[in-house]
């Protein structure tokens, strides 16, 4: 190899040393970004409901009953149970349609499905779970409420049950493709063992595979439900903007997320009290939900079976 | 026991078994069905009003007369610019998480952050754009607002695709790369990335399609639910989608019903074909 040979190779190799130690640091910043988004979402939530708290003490607003901060003057009330009763009863409702009906076809897909039947079934569940959320609010509004007016008269147009089925029903592909997932991962020979000892698909469902995956099944279920406090535009279109404090599921209901969307659309001047409860209720939706996701993968790994 | 009695508690067990198969079969078909019921619904509903007309027009007082150009344009340019955004941060984040990271407080600390922000209800991401990009750096209620929002929003969708993708790339494939002479970066960019290319495509638009169908942040950013403007940069004011859904279907008149049906089955075509092109990518990718 001639001097000048030589040279371009040992030019080459440095670019290659620079680009080894360029990039990861280059690499690094976009990491970052997930960072900055976190602490960016706690500062703003705080500095701004920082904004809120000094015109109304925080325990009026933790366990007010009432909940007017649209109202004129002396109407105004910043109490904000009615908006975390609203979010727990849709929660609730939808709870009840999604965990069983989640968690069964998670079963049928992990333990009872031929290959062929599946491979139907899960595309269809994954289109379920791709439709964005105001079709389903839509589809509450104008399908189901009219539908359950039939059978219940006394429904008001805007309410909480038929909110609540729907968002029930946006979950259950979460649910069933999680808690078939957690299924999926118990081995295959626990189960053939129990089907030597003669036990039916079902016992195996239910006494091998489902105690074996709990903890990916209650996970998938936590998921869920902070999925559902979450939810903003099913609630927003058909349960309404009465922000009511009742155990009636036929009544107007209105949630936390709703109440920021039908803030945030109105012409609520910024700078205002008013303008600031969208932050100070922002932050309630916040904590509950990560204590949620956080609950959710604490499950996940303090109680995982591990196989080998 | 006797065998008569053998013979029954297997029957028994064998009809319950039979029971909870029915049953969880019916179980999967709930979400089946209320994906019908969805669909036939708004399709009946929406079909008649879904004309050129429609497609190039823009809204209006007057339900025959409405259109969804402008929405459909501005839904355009918040897909152009959040397509690009996602996926120049979301691979690098991968790539990061994957490739290089060291197991230290760093990395702990990203990864945890973005299993947590991909709990993050939407409307907080909204709260976010709207004091961050909105009003601290003075954006206003524009296009780009929207797109960043929505791009701190998807992203852990596709960081968590793409990282999968990058981790099923086999050891092998390294190793020959760097027998070969090539050091990490090369190794990287040559031979990591196009073979976890289909994946990562497959999860950067997944992400696009959850932006694209997103209500809640781009109405708390501001974005116009009336407009009969068609926004021409990136700092113009604009409409989207589900927005001018939104507002339709918000109507006291009836007729726009059918108006807003017409729109979601614009929205769920828009969704559909990008779903499609997925599929279509990974095809050709795997069968290279």
């Amino acid at each position: 190899m001639t001097v000048n040979g030589h040279r371009l190779e040992l030019k080459k190799r440095k670019k290659l040393l620079s680009s080894d130690r360029i990039m990861p640091i280059v690499l690094a910043i976009f990491a970052g970004i997930s960072i900055l988004t976190m602490i960016g979402i706690v500062i703003i939530l705080l500095t701004e409901s920082a904004g809120f708290f000094r015109q109304v003490p925080l325990l009026d607003f933790l366990f007010g009953t009432k909940w007017t901060p649209l109202f004129a003057g002396s109407q105004q009330a910043f109490g904000v149970l009615p908006l975390v009763a609203g979010t727990l009863m849709i929660t609730g409702i939808a709870s009840l349609v999604a965990l069983p009906i989640g968690l069964f076809s998670g079963i049928y897909l992990s333990e009872y499905a031929p290959a062929k039947v599946r491979a139907v079934l899960k595309p269809l569940l994954e289109i379920l779970a791709g439709i964005p959320t105001i079709v389903y609010g839509f589809f509450a509004l104008t399908f189901v409420t009219p539908l359950l007016q039939k059978l219940i008269p006394e429904l008001s147009v805007f309410n909480a049950l038929s909110a609540g089925l729907v968002v029930g029903i946006m979950i259950i592909p979460m649910i069933s493709s999680l808690s078939e997932d957690a299924m999926s991962a118990v081995p295959r020979s626990i189960r053939d063992a129990a089907y030597a000892l003669g036990a039916t698909r079902f016992e195996v469902a239910l006494k091998v595979v489902v105690p074996a995956a709990l903890s990916g099944i209650v996970a998938s279920f936590v998921l869920g439900l902070s999925r559902a406090i979450g939810e903003t535009m099913i609630v927003a279109m058909a349960s309404g903007g009465l922000a009511n404090l009742t155990w009636n599921p036929l009544e107007s209901m209105q949630t936390l997320t709703a109440y920021i969307v039908m803030v945030a659309n109105g012409d609520t001047s910024h700078g205002s009290v008013e303008y600031y409860t969208i932050y100070a209720v922002g932050m309630v939706l916040f904590v509950m939900t990560l204590v949620m996701n956080l609950l959710a993968g604490y499950i996940k790994k303090k109680f995982r079976e591990e196989y080998r | 026991m006797k065998q008569t009695d053998l013979i029954r508690r297997i029957r028994i067990r064998k009809n319950r078994n039979s029971f909870f198969r029915t049953l969880f079969l019916a179980s999967t078909f709930v979400g089946v069905v209320a994906l019908a019921v969805l669909l036939a619904d708004i399709f009946v509903k929406g079909i008649g009003w879904l004309d050129w007309d429609f497609l190039t027009g823009k809204s209006s007082r007057i339900p025959e007369k409405n259109g969804i150009y402008p929405a459909l344009i501005g839904s355009l340019w918040l897909m152009m610019l959040t397509a690009p955004l996602t996926f120049i941060i979301g691979v690098a984040t991968a790539i990061y998480l994957e490739e290089y990271a060291k197991d230290n407080w760093f990395s702990r600390f990203v990864r945890m952050n973005i299993s947590n922000l991909a709990g993050v209800p939407s409307i907080v991401y909204g709260l976010l754009g709207l004091t961050v990009f909105v009003r601290m750096f003075y954006l206003g209620n524009s296009i780009l607002s929207g797109a960043l929002t929505l791009t701190l929003l998807v992203l852990p969708i596709l960081i968590v695709a793409a990282q999968e993708a990058i981790r099923a790339v086999p050891a092998s494939q390294r190793q020959a790369s760097y027998a070969l002479g090539a050091n990490k970066w090369q190794t990287v960019v040559r031979v990591v990335l196009p073979s976890a290319l289909p994946g990562i495509l497959t999860g950067s638009i997944l992400s696009l399609s959850r932006a694209i169908g997103e209500t809640a942040p781009i109405i708390a950013i501001g974005a116009v639910a009336f407009t009969r403007a068609i926004p021409d940069s990136l700092l113009d004011s604009f409409t989207a989608l589900p927005v001018q859904i939104f507002s339709w279907a918000s109507m006291s008149n009836r007729d726009f019903e059918h108006v807003a049906s017409a729109g979601i089955i614009v929205l769920l075509i828009v969704l559909l074909s990008m779903n499609a092109l997925a599929i279509f990518l990974r095809n050709k990718a795997q069968r290279r």
